[in-house]
């Protein structure tokens, strides 16, 4: 057969052979811009929609929370009495049929339609007033006490972080470095704490204490912290045996500086990311205990003391409870969430947990 | 596997002897007594406390306390119906709870269920987004406000359902307090079934008994949803917990005479008993529901068992 060179057809060499097939101008070295661990946590962050509309929820919340109080020329404990139980009005909407003051009573004769505002067979005296979500029964303005009420609700989802990150943490984080029996003593009693159901404990302590935020936060520093226990204690477990801890131990270095300098800063992210759950939990508690009357004492107001109050004549003044429990839901969904995605953005593998 | 079983008891039993004690402690710190009326005299309230026997010693009541507790004799209410026993007063309230959280958490598994095979099925298409939503929000919203929602427009509004719960239409009137409770439970078990399906969906002997040629029911029913129900018995804790919680509530929105408003009741009128009694009866189901969970789980799954024995070993 390699003998028969007679039966070999020509061949010429064309240019093109030389060439790429398809792709010409296929880039073998391409440098692409170097993405940093932040980038990509933000480039994850903002693709989750629903994460970033919830970031300006909280941000919107906040920011009336702190100037709400102070809009219009109410105050959250001032009644006045000849003022009760208006429905909302606000000034441009009102020219649009909503928001009018006016609300839909039933009658033994069916629905009819009331303003107290305006009247056009006599003067009111309330012409000229707003109350942008209405007064209560004792002619306190709704959207003042709303937004006081959001400060409480805000303040317990810091108390949550906090009790969290200093005690939970800590606690997680001694337990598991030390391991053994120290570790046994200080789960068991984590376990027996967390066997007794959080509505026990937090009502039976209401109880013996005064109602009140004192005692609320005493209440949620008592429950609030064993689920980070659990979360710091099995991160440590994961990174006691790592090379970068025994060097630091053979430099000398002692338990408390391993612990809080070497190890902590390792799952420093992720413990934070984890205390956002508890927030919403926390949050949920007050507004239960405010429910069953074990809140904040009146005249200060919280969400939870706001629907409960307007719960005793909800079919009557439907308005009254609408808008603390849209900033309660709001604010429940929005830290969710949140904390949803940036999980997910920050450490795609904790998705698990 | 005895072994484990026997360690989970004690911890259990542990526990609840634990809580007996804190509750007890946490009732002799607190303010007021049983007999506040101000028109007793010194020698009254002396003779009552003789009779209720709260003149002993602190650890002689526990130990009675904990004997009488024993064998189901929780004493009598002080206040709120004087001198009944409180098993008369749980006879009757016990099961109205029991049956609406039973119903509120079968409808909550079994819509849950649903919608999360459904998400999984139909990965990224409009039943997807729609079950992410519903659970979303049913985790994110309190049950109160289910509970008020639902009492204004179907109860209020349009009298599908009676606003307040009544005797003798039991059935009735539990439609909304039950809905409003599943929402929770629907909201995670939704959540967990979609992850879990579609970890299994994706995996290799899913892949081997599809092109065994097995039809479309049984892959799904027998293979996948079998193995991605284990993880979902985990969520059982939380779940029993929000039931509590929500039961309080939703009960007294609906004026439900159930132990959560019996608890309610209780504790604004100091009914010492009755407040230990009710702890007692809910951490006690809590820990036993606890308990169910960790010896299914080592059942179900034996690695976790092997797992945990080892770690207790150390």
């Amino acid at each position: 057969m390699s003998t028969n060179r007679e039966n070999v057809p020509s061949f010429e060499f064309q240019p093109d052979d030389f060439l790429l097939a398809k792709n010409r101008d296929l880039g073998v070295d391409q440098v692409y811009p170097a993405r940093s661990y932040w980038s990509d946590v933000i480039s994850a962050f903002i693709k989750n929609k629903g994460a970033v509309i919830a970031l300006v929820a909280i941000i919107l919340i906040i920011t009336f929370a702190i100037i709400g109080p102070y809009m219009n020329g109410y105050t959250y404990n001032g009644q006045i009495i000849a003022n009760q139980n208006l429905a909302p009005r606000i000034p441009v909407l009102e020219t649009w049929g909503v928001f009018d003051g006016t609300e839909h009573m039933s009658t033994s004769t069916g629905m009819t339609v009331v303003n107290k505002y305006v009247n056009p067979n006599k003067t009111t005296g309330l012409e000229s007033t707003y109350y942008w979500f209405g007064t209560d029964v004792l002619g306190r303005d709704l959207f003042t006490r709303t937004f006081m009420g959001t400060r409480i609700s805000l303040y317990i989802a810091l108390v949550a972080v906090i009790v969290d990150l200093c005690f939970g943490m800590s606690y997680g984080l001694i337990s598991g470095y030390y391991g053994g029996a120290v570790d046994n003593v200080m789960q068991r009693f984590a376990e027996i704490l967390n066997g007794i159901p959080t509505l026990v404990i937090v009502t039976l302590l209401m109880l013996v204490l005064k109602p009140g935020l004192g005692t609320i936060t005493l209440a949620l520093a008592i429950t609030g912290w064993i689920g980070m226990n659990r979360i710091a204690r099995a991160q440590v477990l994961k990174l006691k045996e790592q090379e970068f801890v025994l060097a630091s131990k053979t430099l000398g270095a002692g338990d408390f500086y391993v612990i809080f300098k070497e190890i902590l800063p390792n799952i420093f992210g992720q413990l934070i990311i984890m205390s956002m759950f508890s927030i919403p939990n926390a949050i949920f508690t007050e507004a239960f205990l405010a429910f069953i009357g074990l809140g904040v004492p009146a005249p200060l107001a919280s969400l939870g003391s706001l629907i409960s109050d307007a719960f005793k004549s909800f079919t009557t003044h439907p308005y009254m409870i609408i808008s603390p429990v849209l900033v309660l839901g709001a604010i429940m969904l929005s830290f969710n969430m949140l904390a949803d995605g940036l999980r997910d953005a920050f450490d795609p593998k904790m998705k698990e947990i | 596997m005895k072994r484990y079983v026997a360690k989970r008891l004690c911890i259990s039993l542990a526990t609840l002897l634990a809580i007996l004690f804190i509750l007890f402690l946490m009732l002799e710190l607190m303010p007021g007594s049983p007999f506040n009326d101000e028109k007793l005299t010194q020698s009254q309230v002396a003779l009552l406390n003789d009779k209720y026997g709260l003149d002993q010693p602190v650890y002689y009541r526990f130990i009675q306390y904990v004997k009488h507790m024993v064998t189901g004799d929780f004493g009598v209410s002080y206040t709120i119906s004087k001198n009944t026993s409180i098993t008369t007063l749980l006879a009757s309230r016990l099961p109205v709870s029991i049956r609406i959280g039973g119903q509120a958490v079968l409808l909550g598994t079994v819509i849950g269920l649903f919608l999360g095979l459904l998400a999984a099925l139909k990965h990224n298409t409009i039943f997807d987004t729609l079950t992410t939503v519903v659970s979303v929000l049913g985790v994110s919203l309190p049950s109160y406000v289910f509970a008020l929602a639902l009492s204004y427009s179907l109860g209020y509004r349009v009298h599908w359902f009676p606003l307040l719960y009544q005797q003798e239409a039991a059935m009735k009137s539990s439609v909304l307090p039950t809905i409003s409770l599943a929402m929770f439970t629907v909201a995670t078990v939704a959540r967990f079934t979609r992850t879990e399906m579609l970890e299994v969906l994706g995996s290799d002997y899913m892949l081997l008994a599809e092109s065994k040629g097995l039809p479309e029911w049984r892959l799904i029913l027998v293979h996948g949803l079998k193995n991605a129900l284990i993880p979902i018995i985990t969520v059982l804790a939380p779940l029993v917990v929000s039931l509590m919680t929500g039961s309080l509530v939703v009960e007294k929105i609906f004026s439900i005479p159930g132990i959560g408003s019996l608890l309610v009741t209780a504790i604004q009128s100091n009914d010492y008993n009755v407040i230990v009694t009710l702890a007692f009866i809910y951490s006690a189901m809590y820990i036993g529901i606890m308990l169910f969970v960790d010896i299914l789980y080592g059942i179900i799954d034996p690695r976790i068992r092997l797992a945990k024995e080892g770690n207790y070993e150390h």
